[in-house]
């Protein structure tokens, strides 16, 4: 006889679900009015708040499964970084992008994809946040320039979504170069008068607003996006005081002059399809 | 045109990347107009973008080199506290990156080739900048540089602090002095993010590959440009000498080009550019 240790095993518990409701993750806060949602109405209403219009943050995967109505190819979803600086950090690049492979399912920040809007087949990139801060380097920067090439090879239409802290520190000035690798074929594209629309969803920051992100024939982006430069946290240290309300919020750029429309996500697909029939007819 | 040398001993020691960075950014080393001032004649400064300012941390203007008419455009420091003041410690704003956009397109209309310096720890982040859409000039400078159909030689001086570096860095050629560095982050920002301590800058300086040395093998940099003695800032004629040397060669092998091909040849080189990836098998998304 033992008081302290168990003779029998210990009756196994039946599943998880079996014993409890779960009712985690039923319910979200919305970060825009603090309201409580119910998670299925989020997810009917494109993850926009049924209350407030919040735009909750969407992964690259779910943007374009809601911007296509039909299925999509996608594109040069197996290139990866060959880690050209052997740059180790509080753990090495490698490790890191291998855990990020992992939990994205992505081989690096990007999905490139070709679907339907409307009447027009798109090429369509959209940067993955969650993968190392939606950040740029060389497999971001050629996925995206292949993306220019084949809307310029087949004259289709081009969207990018951008999603991003800006150029990737662990690929040093490789990263910075991207920035004028797809300038320069956007110059091709520009020249060719194919259609380009740039969609800035939140946080669109550093070189990737300093490329890309703001060289759309449109430029537009979802509402109460962070889009800027210099990270607000950069600038309060530079200036040493609070930045005001509303400070590079998509509102703030359209008041400023530098968007064309601040489009809720709910109305994405069909402004594009307009855009599109106006300028390719 | 101001800055009058004044030689002052320097006890910095040769060789590692922070110690380069030391030398980019040392208080004696040559700027943009000491530059300027010995290697081009009948410099005619250019001002304002025609829209809301004129920017005094870039310098655009028109000039001869050996003769020939070339438009300058760089990215001036100032020396003392009213000079850095006054030059926003050579971190331009979008008024900047828009004068000097203009004066390109003015070289490419009468077929001038364009010589860019580049000096700046990085465009300026401020809430003015950002109002007047720093983003966005950076970013048609890149497109519109991709498509001047002249030659375009750029020379980091200094330090080339990542997009504000790059607003005027997209050449037929890039050239870096020796002891210049050309980066996506500033050491102290890498190491703050990274380490969450700005004071482990040495260490990011070395992981970033700032260094002319560090980069040429990248294929990012053409040339590295060789220093007087310990650095620029002991030999300023010297290391004005060796740039002009450069700069002749670079035009040199350039002249012969169209047009048409003065484009296409930048394009591919910035094409090019970071083909560090590899075909993986996991094609995950369908």
């Amino acid at each position: 006889m033992s008081w302290f240790k168990r003779d029998k095993p210990a009756i196994a518990p039946n599943a998880e679900q079996d014993r409890t409701v779960r009712a985690e993750g039923l319910w979200v806060k919305c970060e825009g009015c603090r309201q409580v949602v119910f998670r299925s109405d989020l997810e009917k209403n494109s993850n926009v708040c049924p209350k407030c219009g919040f735009h909750f943050r969407l992964d690259s995967k779910a943007r374009l499964d809601l911007l296509f109505e039909e299925p999509y190819e996608t594109f040069d979803q197996s290139l990866a970084s060959t880690d050209p600086l052997s740059f180790v950090d509080s753990k090495s690049y490698r490790s890191r992008l291998a855990g990020m492979q992992q939990t994205t399912g992505l081989t690096d920040a990007i999905i490139s994809a070709r679907g339907r809007i409307g009447r027009h087949m798109v090429n369509v990139c959209a940067m993955e946040l969650r993968f190392i801060g939606g950040s740029m380097g060389s497999v971001v920067g050629e996925v995206i320039t292949r993306a220019v090439e084949r809307s310029l090879a087949n004259r289709q239409p081009l969207v990018i979504i951008s999603a991003s802290g800006g150029a990737r520190m662990q690929e040093g000035l490789i990263s910075l170069m991207q920035l004028a690798k797809i300038s320069a074929a956007l110059m091709k594209l520009d020249t060719a008068a194919i259609p380009y629309i740039s969609l800035m969803t939140d946080p669109t920051t550093g070189g990737v607003t300093a490329s890309f992100a703001m060289l759309g024939d449109l430029n537009i982006a979802e509402p109460g996006a962070l889009i800027g430069f210099a990270g607000p946290r950069v600038i309060e240290q530079t200036i040493r005081q609070k930045l005001p309300e509303g400070f590079q919020k998509s509102e703030f750029l359209l008041q400023h002059g530098f968007l064309d429309a601040v489009v809720p996500r709910t109305q994405l697909r069909e402004y594009l399809s307009k855009a599109f029939d106006f300028m390719a007819g | 045109m101001e800055e009058k040398q004044t030689s002052s001993p320097s006890p910095l020691p040769p060789g590692g990347p922070w110690q380069r960075v030391q030398l980019a950014r040392h208080p004696r080393r040559p700027h943009a107009l000491d530059y300027i001032q010995r290697i081009f004649t009948d410099f005619e400064e250019i001002h304002g973008d025609r829209a809301y300012a004129d920017d005094a941390a870039i310098v655009c203007g028109m000039a001869r080199f050996m003769g020939a008419p070339v438009m300058v455009c760089a990215q001036q420091k100032g020396r003392d506290t009213k000079q850095k003041l006054h030059r926003n410690f050579g971190m331009p704003k979008p008024e900047g990156y828009r004068k000097a956009l203009r004066a390109m397109r003015l070289a490419a209309k009468f077929g001038r080739p364009i010589v860019t310096l580049l000096d700046t720890p990085g465009a300026y982040p401020g809430i003015d900048a950002e109002e007047r859409g720093q983003a966005e000039a950076i970013a048609v400078n890149l497109r519109e540089m991709s498509r001047l159909p002249v030659p375009i030689v750029v020379f980091v001086i200094g330090e080339g602090g990542s997009g504000g570096a790059l607003g005027l860095g997209v050449g037929n050629r890039v050239h870096m002095m020796e002891n210049a560095v050309y980066s996506v982050i500033s050491p102290e920002s890498c190491a703050a993010i990274i380490w969450r301590d700005a004071g482990q800058a040495e260490k990011a300086a070395a992981a970033l590959k700032m260094t002319a040395q560090d980069l040429a093998p990248l294929g990012i940099v053409d040339d590295v440009i060789p220093e007087p003695g310990e650095g620029a800032h002991e030999d300023w004629d010297a290391a004005a000498a060796n740039l002009a040397r450069m700069l002749e060669h670079s035009l040199a092998s350039l002249k012969a080009l169209t047009p048409a091909q003065l484009v296409d040849e930048r394009y591919e080189k910035f094409r090019r550019m970071g083909s560090f990836f590899s075909e993986t098998k996991s094609a995950t998304l369908g």
